[in-house]
């Protein structure tokens, strides 16, 4: 009978079943222990909530063959430089509320989400805004109430959701600090906003 | 015992009349899942349908989650219906496991009243607790996350104190350990946190270890039962097979979770770990086939229940293409870079839950049905045989048409969204508004349609499966 054969037995498969996934769930264990380390606030990869206090731009990098952020010169958002903490409040806000509206469930964030609406990862970025000067302040009104604004020849329009004026601007600030983190070259072949010198 | 025929809970053990009433609800949210589908699919070619009374945002919300929701339903009667069989002795706590359904099915009609009618929340924490929590497929409030989690354990220990107090088979064994993960891993997701590196790093561990580990092996253990009990295989031989199946599906799923690691900000090497691992899932799934065809094949088709065995195969084939086959062709990072959040993902996501999981359940509706009707009949010449069958036609060409409208979509997505116009908004819209694309969304709705006649086909054919039928159900042959 072919299952005395010890590698078609169902003994020698349970054991084999208990180890591997012992196994891979320890080494994912530990590569999560890792991971967490290189994405908390703060990091290369994950810069600090005050990054928004900056001017950032979307590079090619050389060395890696992908675009990855670069946080430059101070440039402050709505004209107003902020404190770690405060800048983490804004930030945290403007999360809180694209949870409470629900932006995922029509947007990708970090390219996931649903795939009615744009990605939402280079928001801050994308050459829809025009020019450096006008962009807070249209990206303000815009998700405030969409309803009646220019978004495509489709006809697809984003809802007024009741955003008030400061959740707006919370929002602006996490998607200005989205931006910053190195998706290892998503999206790629980005074409950012031209934000002057 | 009443008569051949008729519908009579007598017919049933204590484990398994409650696991008709998951069943009935499951059936009922599969309906739902179909029709805020639709809806949703059809605000992709009228934009203006529903606005800002439905949105789509709320429809594609209603829709997955009934999913979820559906499908979790559909496990747990299933291991309800098959408690008492494999373990010898009547369900240990039923009367808990009862009022848990009760509250259960409460929670989830209130979190979907919710959904539709309250809609959003503003930016408080309040709005995580009592609304939404904004988070794609876990979008369920947070007090609704403590009560599922409290829901699986009473099913957990439902399923653990029968078996220990019973006897522990393999099936039992698999299925006990998995379902300590199924709740473990939902609270991975319950927190919130500023940074979204990290939620999306925790919220994965949900999504893929349910989806792409504990559930795949959940649906292991029930296709194994499945087997056995349609197709009367060895317990020797399923056994030694589902064991195969959880090493080959842990072993390449757990880290296979990397794929998901790929853009989310987390470090380079799991495009590695990621790449590799999540390319040999498809491994436990050609296991799975060749498991379920080779019994068949030893039994000559000779099945108790056609039905059931039809969805079986199914099952083993859907979850194959759909999950294995599908996941595969944009797994790579290479690939998945022009890829990732684009309609190919939808085209995955559709034919993989429907191929590895609807299929499974509905075959544990025809299994429940044919007791409930004091086992009767349901192989060859069955009395309005037509039904199933072109329910199950209509059911699975509704899905690949679906599947493959989305995939053209997303093939042109990936092509003038991002390779040609660099991801940008314009280039995301410039795709939107290509007539690849709107053509792919028409067909998309076309399916959806079939999709849907089948599913009604498939809820009469439930209603009135077996009904007069007055010959007793074949007895499976033995050995094999």
């Amino acid at each position: 009978m072919i299952t005395d054969i010890w590698w078609a037995s169902g003994t020698f498969w349970r054991k084999t079943a208990i180890w591997v996934t012992a196994g891979s769930f320890v080494v994912l264990v530990f590569l999560t222990l890792d991971s967490m380390s290189q994405i908390t606030a703060g990091t290369k990869r994950v810069p600090a909530y005050s990054a928004i206090n900056h001017r950032i731009e979307y590079r090619f990098d050389e060395k890696r063959h992908v675009q990855a952020p670069v946080i430059g010169a101070e440039e402050p958002l709505f004209g107003r430089k902020l404190t770690e903490q405060e800048a983490e409040a804004l930030v945290g806000k403007g999360k809180l509320t694209m949870q409470a509206k629900n932006c995922m469930s029509c947007h990708t964030l970090l390219g996931n989400g649903a795939y009615y609406a744009p990605d939402l990862t280079k928001a801050w970025l994308d050459p829809f805004w025009g020019s450096r000067e006008v962009r807070e302040e249209l990206m303000v009104e815009f998700i405030k109430d969409p309803s009646d604004k220019v978004h495509n020849s489709l006809g697809r329009r984003m809802p007024k959701l009741g955003v008030t004026d400061e959740e707006a601007h919370a929002i602006v600030a996490f998607l200005k600090w989205m931006s910053s983190i190195d998706t290892n070259g998503f999206p790629y072949n980005f074409k950012p906003l031209d934000q002057g010198n | 015992m009443t008569a051949l025929g008729t519908i009579d809970s007598t017919n049933l053990n204590g484990g398994q009349k409650l696991a008709v009433k998951y069943f009935s609800v499951a059936a009922i949210l599969f309906g739902a899942q179909i029709a805020f589908g639709l809806l949703a699919g059809l605000q992709y070619l009228i934009p203006d349908f529903l606005y800002g009374v439905l949105d789509f945002s709320i429809n594609r919300m209603v829709h997955i989650n009934a999913m979820v929701v559906w499908m979790l339903f559909g496990f747990i009667g299933s291991v309800y219906w098959l408690l008492e069989d494999e373990s010898g002795i009547p369900v240990v706590g039923l009367k808990l496991g009862n009022l848990v359904f009760w509250i259960f099915t409460l929670a989830v009609a209130v979190v979907v009243a919710v959904y539709l009618l309250v809609q959003v929340g503003p930016g408080e924490q309040s709005t995580i607790w009592l609304i939404t929590e904004g988070r794609e497929y876990i979008e369920a409030p947070r007090w609704a996350d403590i009560g599922i989690v409290v829901c699986l354990l009473v099913f957990f220990f439902n399923a653990a104190a029968t078996f220990s107090k019973g006897k522990w088979t393999g099936i039992g064994g698999v299925l006990v350990l998995d379902l300590i993960a199924l709740f473990g891993i939902y609270m991975a997701g319950m927190f919130y946190t500023t940074n979204i590196s990290v939620d999306q790093y925790w919220w994965w561990w949900v999504i893929h270890l349910w989806v792409e580990a504990t559930w795949e092996v959940l649906v292991g253990g029930l296709m194994a039962y499945g087997l056995m009990t349609v197709l009367g295989a060895r317990r020797k031989i399923v056994e030694t097979w589902l064991y195969i199946e959880v090493a080959l599906m842990f072993g390449s799923g757990i880290l296979g979770l990397g794929h998901h690691y790929f853009w989310i900000g987390t470090p380079e090497y799991w495009l590695t770990i990621g790449g590799f691992f999540s390319a040999l899932e498809p491994v436990p799934l050609v296991a799975m086939v060749v498991h379920a065809v080779f019994d068949s094949g030893v039994k000559h088709m000779r099945s108790i229940n056609h039905p059931a065995m039809g969805w079986l195969i199914a099952h083993a084939f859907g979850n194959f293409f759909g999950a294995g086959v599908w996941g595969f062709m944009h797994t790579l990072p290479q690939i998945n870079l022009f890829t990732h959040g684009t309609q190919w993902s939808a085209s995955h996501g559709h034919l993989a839950f429907f191929g590895a999981y609807a299929t499974i359940n509905i075959a544990f509706f025809y299994i429940a049905l044919q007791k409930w009707r004091g086992n009767v009949w349901m192989s060859g010449g069955l009395i309005g045989g037509w039904k199933w069958k072109w329910s199950m036609v209509l059911l699975n060409l509704g899905m690949v048409g679906m599947t493959m409208g989305l995939l053209v979509a997303g093939y042109e997505q990936s092509q003038i969204e991002r390779a040609i116009e660099g991801s940008s908004w314009a280039g995301y819209f410039a795709a939107q508004s290509h007539p690849w694309f709107q053509q792919g969304m028409f067909w998309r709705m076309i399916f959806g349609g079939m999709f849907a006649a089948g599913y009604a086909l498939l809820i009469l054919d439930l209603v009135t499966i077996g009904r007069r039928e007055t010959r007793p159900a074949l007895r499976p042959s033995a050995g094999g």
